[in-house]
Order: C-alpha cells, then structure tokens, then sequence
C-alpha cells in the first residue's frame, strides 16, 4: 500500500460527487477529481482499448489515464451486471502494460452475496479502516445520490421553458459545489431544500400540455451526458419535457425488480439480461402515460440493449408512440446526432399538431 | 408431434443431449441444414443490424423451421454457477427474443430455463419441458439420465480424438472459439480446413474437460465471469504446451470476446498467437492468407530454434 493514498474515479455524470465524500470522509483519503471528460478522453480510450468493445470501456479507461496524470495514485473501477463486471481487470492490465504503477481497486473481485467481501477491497484503500464510519458514510452517500437525482430530475422536466438562458444551470452548479462540502444529512437535507426552492422559483413559460419526451436505455451512455454528446439538454432546449427513469436511486438503490417483471409480462417472460427490463419498463411507463416520443441511447454492440430493441418496436406499434435508436462508439459525431435529433423533434411536433 | 431444432448457439454445444432426450421419449424431431448464405441472408435481414453474427444465423436458422414442424425448440440459459457464472446476456434472451421477433406469426415455442442462481437446474428444466411434452416423470428422469450418458460418452470420444491429435508429427494450431462459431459450416468451418490445407493439425479448445477448465481460468484472470469463454480460457493454459501457435476466432462484435481475447492477448506471452475476427463478409481469400503467414512465420521460427539447438 502507498503512502498518501490519492484515491480518483472516471468521470460519471455527477456521481462523482459521492464516491469523492466517500472517500474523503468514508475512507479518510485523498480523492483526485478525474478531470472532465473531453474529446481528448475518448481519443485516449480508444487508442489503448480493443476495437470492439463497448464505448464506456474507451471512456473510462481515457479518464484513468487523465486521473493518474492529475496525480491519481490508486484507481476504483465498481463494475456492474454485463461485460461492466469484467472492465476491471482488463483495465488493470492495460494500465500496468502501459507502464502506470498504480493501486488498482477493483470491486468486482468482491461478491455481492456477502458484504463483508467489500470491506475487504476498501481495507485494501485503508488499512487503518474505521468500519462505523464507512457504514455512515455509505449511509450518508446513499441520500446524496438520491438528492442529485432528484434536483436532476426536476432539472431535466423544467430547464426547457427556463425564460432567463442558463437560470437552471447556474443553480445546479451552485448545488454541486456545496454538495462536496456536506458533512452529514441534516447539512445534506439543508442543502437540498435550499436548491431545490431556488430552482421551484425559477421564471419559466411551461405549457399547459408541453411535448414529452422518454428517454431510455443502456445504463452508462444514458447516465453520463458527455457520452451521450448531451443530447437531453439539446433536446429539452427546444422547449421539451424530458424524463428519464434510469438514475442509480431506482436501478440500484430501489431496483423493484419483481414488480418490474410483472409489469412487463406481455412483452418478456424472462429476464433478458443487464438493464434491458428497465428499458422495457420505461418504454412501456412513457408509452402509457402517452408521451409524444422515446429516445433509445447505447453504446455500439450493447448486446443487452440490442436484444431489448424488437420488444420496444412491438411496444412502438401497440401504443403508436415513436421510439428513435441512438448507437454511440468513438466515431459518432454530433452532427449526425443533431440531424437525426431535428428530425425526431419535427416529426412529433407535427403529430402533437395533429392531435 | 414433430419439434424443430435450430442448427446454430447452443446446439453446438447441447445436441447429443437434447437429441438423445427427444429420441427416448419417442418424440420426433428435426434440425435446420447446416448454415448457408440463404440463410444467413433471411436471418440479418430479421436481426438488429449491430446483433452479433451468430445470432443472426440463429434467426436464420429458426426461419427456416417456420411451417416445417409445431414447436421449435428456443431453451434459454441465464446462469450456470454463482454471478461468476454467466453467460452472454443473449442465451438470457433468446426466448423473448424470438418471440418478439415473430410475434405476428405467434410461433410455438418449445423451451426450457436454466438459472442455477436461482435454483433452476438443467435436471428442472428438463423435467419442466418433458411434462410440457405429455410425458410422466418416470419416463422423463429415465430419458434425461440416458441423454446425460449419451453427452458424457460423446465428451469422452472427442477427448480421445483430440488426444490423439495432440500426438501428431505435423504442426500443431489450437483454435481458440465458440463452439457455434467454429463448428458452423459457413463461417468456421473455412478456417477448419484452410488449416488442415496447410498440413496443420487443429486441436480445439472447445474440445476439454470442462470443469477443469474452468478452474484453471480462475488462475489466469480472477473475475472472468462467463463461463463458456472460462472454459476456453483453461484450456489454452491446458493445451499451450503442447501446441504450436493459438488462433483465437471470434465473431463481431461479441461482447465477451471483445474483452476475453484482449486479456488473452496481454497474458500469454509464450506463444505465437493471432486473433481472427469473423465478420459477415463473403469469401475466405482474407482470412486464409492470414493463416498462411501465420503458419510460415511459425515454421520458420521452428527451422531457427531447432537450427540453434544444434549449433549448441
């Protein structure tokens, strides 16, 4: 273990947020913030990452890179359901072939059907480890990513009729920045009310029956904007209420999975894999609830995500609600993206019209 | 009642069992002909353009069974073992997959589920579809422990093959790949014979005693989690010495492999190895004169080495 245990996590969406109080508090080590993702990142990714894996691979392994030259010294990769579970050990290698002499700490070498497994892999960050502290500060994280989510979700439904350019964004930086500071949940709470009411007063020209737009999707691309080219911010510009189901709160935190099933047994009897009865569910929550359009993000060869494709054409067709596909690697370019977004937000403002 | 087999995933890997099941319990069944471009063709045009090759002959294949039999066969595998025991997300799928796929023609599905983290064990499974099938469980136990038998002595006369392959004078290429990409005549194939063309002799990593395989996968990399890529894994560490060189043959764009080879390609340092990726593209005239050099620059690294050693 080395000394001044610099602790940094590749950028995602603003999550970094509370694995930086996690660390910080929690583990009581340094936590480098891994410099905003660029173009430059993904460039880097690719470079080293082989060639068809997918794009959250390229982006994180970019971001590492980028951390360790900010001054990073020990890495955490978190893993996940699909090929996410097998991106760390991969990474390690990639990085230490590249000649980084770094800690890499990787949880998917602890198992989820026992706890304490994890206790071992931050033991591995500090030795000299207070477990109640991890405890209450996981606790504590927990809330935090809740509290995000939820200033986010407000955000993404309202930012589109804001009268003033940039009122909601302006605040939502503002809360970011105090939310590094809090030290526990009534601070947490505070902070949360006070942004929350800063952001309800906003001067905005909303609609009585705005346009509505679903998003949904692969867990990564859909959760971190930069590799969605942030497209939920164009799209809400045009005057747009945009929901998104997908956050950590509801797939990790709540994770309803046996309701979920129910709900969409018509369309799948089984499991199908990762996040794709979330995607499903989604699909058919906006679909009912008779949104004007769905967006469909992944990364390229996502193959959960591509198995869950011929179920939302049937849920496009049973409910008639248009669902457009988007596939991101390293090669997309927003220009492509905005063409294809023009024409989507046409198309359902002439059905809107219609109606 | 006659069941439709299709010939492509995990038929490769489960045929003898479930042919040796139907046949016991007197029930008939047919399988799809072996992948052509007329099928390969019917199925990209029903798959998602970025869905794997494999799968796209997968559909391929149970278009072809449409109107030729009243159930065909779709069983599903989630896991096979603990969460370090998985498999592509695509067996999960594969069901509903098709299903929504053809969803108009409401096709009639013969299927079973695997998912051993939840307690759905093969010998469940089987007994689930044989009742399915109108049969009682006497008959259906019987049929299931015969059908094991039957898997378990084909597993042993592969073995013994491979054995004596493993003892030939030629040079020796172990083709590391998927049962369904490797043994299917349109895209493995080819890479079967160019090699045998090349007086070389393939060992198969498919072909190995899986659960020693997959232990000795834990040794090469911790947290691989699925199981079949596992048992690849293992057996290039059980193989690799006894071998020439080692081509690792995947499919675009699979998931696993897409990380597995790449980790593959970082661990082992000892020994000349190459990937070749099979993509959807007519002809072989590529992917043969890759293997062509392959094979001399291995010959004329072996010349030297054996040169050098007289010399000392």
């Amino acid at each position: 273990m080395k000394k001044n245990c610099k602790i940094s996590f590749p950028r995602f969406g603003n999550y970094n947020i509370a694995i930086e109080i996690l660390m910080k508090q929690g583990l009581e080590c340094d936590y480098i913030d891994a410099p905003l993702t660029t173009k430059k990142t993904l460039e880097i990714g690719t470079k080293y990452s082989p060639d068809f894996v997918c794009t959250p691979f390229k982006y994180q392994l970019g971001g590492y890179i980028e951390a360790i030259e900010a001054g990073a010294n020990t890495l955490i990769q978190v893993g996940g359901p699909c090929r996410l579970g097998y991106y760390g050990e991969l990474h390690e290698q990639i990085l230490k072939d590249l000649g980084y002499d770094v800690n890499f700490i990787n949880m998917a070498e602890a198992d989820f059907a026992k706890p304490l497994t994890f206790y071992n892999e931050f033991k591995k960050i500090n030795p000299k480890l207070n477990l109640k502290k991890v405890t209450s500060t996981l606790l504590l994280v927990v809330k935090v990513v809740e509290k995000i989510d939820k200033i986010e979700d407000f955000i993404r439904q309202n930012v589109g009729f804001e009268v003033h350019n940039g009122d909601f964004d302006s605040i939502h930086k503002d809360f970011l920045a105090e939310l590094k500071t809090i030290k526990n949940k009534k601070e947490l709470n505070e902070t949360y009310k006070k942004y929350m009411s800063k952001l309800k007063k906003v001067k905005t020209n909303k609609p009585e029956h705005p346009l509505q737009v679903g998003f949904i999707g692969e867990y990564y691309t859909i959760m971190d904007p930069y590799s969605n080219h942030h497209m939920e911010k164009e799209l809400a510009k045009k005057g747009i209420v945009i929901k998104r189901w997908m956050n950590i709160t509801n797939s990790f935190f709540n994770a309803p999975e046996k309701e979920i099933k129910k709900s969409i047994k018509n369309y799948a009897k089984y499991d199908m894999g990762a996040t794709s009865m979330y995607t499903i569910k989604s699909a058919l929550d906006y679909a009912k609830e008779g949104f004007d359009g769905i967006i469909h993000l992944k990364s390229f060869g996502c193959t959960p995500e591509i198995d869950a494709m011929p179920v939302l054409q049937k849920i496009a067709e049973d409910y008639k609600i248009p669902i457009i596909y988007f596939s991101f690697d390293s090669q997309t370019s927003d220009v492509g993206i905005n063409t294809r977004i023009e024409a989507f937000y046409d198309m359902i403002m002439m059905r809107k019209e219609k109606k | 009642m006659k069941i439709g087999i299709p010939r492509a995933f995990l038929y490769y890997k489960y045929h003898v069992l479930w042919e040796t099941f139907f046949e016991e319990l007197g029930i008939e069944y047919i399988v799809s002909p072996k992948t052509n471009k007329e099928l390969m063709r019917e199925g990209t045009a029903l798959a998602i353009d970025e869905a794997c090759l494999p799968h796209k002959i997968y559909l391929g294949h149970v278009n072809y069974l449409i109107d030729k039999c009243d159930y065909i066969f779709v069983p599903r595998i989630a896991t096979l073992g603990g969460t370090k025991d998985i498999v592509c997300s695509r067996f999960q799928a594969i069901y509903d997959l098709v299903k929504n796929t053809y969803r108009e023609k409401n096709l009639k599905l013969l299927y079973y589920s695997i998912d051993i983290l939840n307690k759905d064990t093969e010998l469940k499974a089987f007994l689930k579809m044989g009742k399915f099938l109108g049969k009682n469980k006497a008959q259906v136990l019987k049929a299931y422990y015969i059908a094991k038998q039957a898997e378990k002595t084909t597993k042993l006369i592969e073995l013994n093959e491979q054995r004596k392959n493993l003892e030939s004078e030629k040079l020796k290429i172990l083709v590391i790949s998927h049962p369904y990409n490797i043994y299917d005549e349109y895209i493995g194939r080819p890479v079967l014979d160019t090699l045998k063309e090349l007086n070389c002799v393939p060992i198969l990593g498919c072909v190995v005693e899986s659960k020693k395989a997959r232990e000795e996968a834990r040794i090469i990399s911790k947290t691989l989690p699925w199981t079949f890529n596992k048992e690849l894994v293992g057996a290039i560490s059980l193989y690799k010495d006894k071998v020439d060189g080692i081509i690792l043959v995947s499919a675009f764009p699979c998931g696993p492999d897409s990380l597995v080879n790449e980790m593959i390609m970082r661990r082992l340092k000892d020994k000349p190895i190459i990937t070749l990726v099979l993509d959807a593209q007519e002809g072989t005239a590529g992917m043969e004169t890759r293997l062509e050099s392959f094979i001399d620059i291995i010959r004329i690294k072996e010349e030297r080495d054996y040169e050098k050693e007289l010399q000392n």
